[in-house]
């Protein structure tokens, strides 16, 4: 019984871990906009600001890839079951 | 369902595994990562070696232009971004970017990508840091290097040390947080394709699963592998480049 509890609370854990995504989602999207509209003022500078672009998306990443780590930890190297 | 047979098409149930050991030496697992890893230096030291066989001056063959090429563009990112004092980090970028590239796009072999474990990028990120923490000294100075810490006010201390340390962490858990999601999507794509194939009947041949997982393949294989080994070794050049910068820049 306590198992199942551990069980079913780590699983909505993962999912809410999920929620992460929202944030980078809105972040990288923004960022991918202005660089089309950098791009569209001066399309000679496309190899630069899409590098810096990438990199940018990159960092901004992060945070939502640590939601996800947190999500994959609670699904296949649950910590909370060595504990009962 | 019903087969007798050990083999079975499509996946039957979602299984996300570690790398598996392989067998233990002196009490050291040695792991598919490892083995992997093995496979993947033998084949990108093979490669240069060829590249570099047999160099001539006046005559030079195809795949010497291609080594040339591959060298100065290195060479010139590396003085884009990190400025031309720093043109010694070249080959250690260039190990890297085709290190990580190599290691992620096995995967399309359906091998398990060397980057999708945790200790591969985190050895990576720590020679990273490592390596910022040889060029914020060498830039400073020892005394320079342990007063920087405490700028702009020395309330700062613990952020700043904290920060210097995120940097190891966020650039090796988002590689392999990449990868391994990639991994975990696969898998759980190819679950759903064999119900949905056992759904419709077609439990001996899950069609579904024909195709339809290569175009996935094309963003996590192909373009994570790509792009998460530049971007890894972008910011290694950044992060370095930004500790030594060239002398006009620092005044």
């Amino acid at each position: 019984m306590e198992k199942a509890i551990v069980l079913a609370a780590s699983a909505i854990g993962a999912g809410l871990a999920a929620i992460a995504g929202i944030g980078p989602g809105i972040g990288e999207g923004y960022a991918v906009g202005k660089a089309c509209e950098a791009i569209g003022r001066q399309p000679e500078s496309s190899g630069a600001v899409t590098r810096t672009m990438f990199i940018g998306c990159a960092v901004a990443e992060s945070t939502g890839i640590y939601g996800l780590v947190i999500a994959l930890i609670l699904l296949f190297a649950n910590p909370f079951i060595g504990k009962l | 369902m019903g087969s007798n047979s050990g083999f079975k098409l499509g996946a039957e149930e979602v299984v996300v595994n570690g790398p598996k050991v392989a067998f233990k030496v002196f009490g050291f697992n040695v792991t598919e990562t490892v083995i992997l890893s093995w496979v993947v230096m033998a084949v990108i030291i093979g490669l240069v070696l060829f590249m570099t066989h047999n160099m001539s001056k006046d005559h030079p063959s195809k795949k010497q232009i291609v080594a040339e090429w591959i060298v100065e563009t290195v060479n010139g990112m590396v003085r884009d971004s990190m400025g031309s004092r720093n043109l010694v980090y070249a080959p250690y970028m260039a190990t890297i970017f085709s290190f990580s590239i190599c290691g992620s796009l096995i995967s399309v072999l359906g091998l398990r990508p060397v980057t999708g474990d945790f200790s591969v990028t985190l050895t990576w990120a720590l020679m990273t840091f490592f390596m910022i923490q040889y060029a914020k000294i060498k830039n400073d100075g020892v005394l320079g290097y342990i007063v920087g810490f405490s700028k702009p006010i020395a309330l700062l201390t613990p952020i700043n040390i904290i920060s210097e340390l995120a940097t190891p962490v966020s650039m090796s858990i988002r590689h392999f947080g990449n990868v391994a999601s990639g991994i975990v999507i696969t898998q759980l794509l190819y679950y759903a394709l064999t119900s949905l194939s056992h759904g419709l009947g077609m439990s001996t041949f899950p069609v579904f699963t024909i195709g339809i997982p290569a175009v996935l393949s094309v963003y996590f294989d192909l373009f994570t592998g790509f792009m998460q080994a530049f971007i890894f070794t972008m910011l290694t050049m950044a992060n370095v480049g930004s500790a030594y910068p060239d002398e006009e820049e620092a005044h």
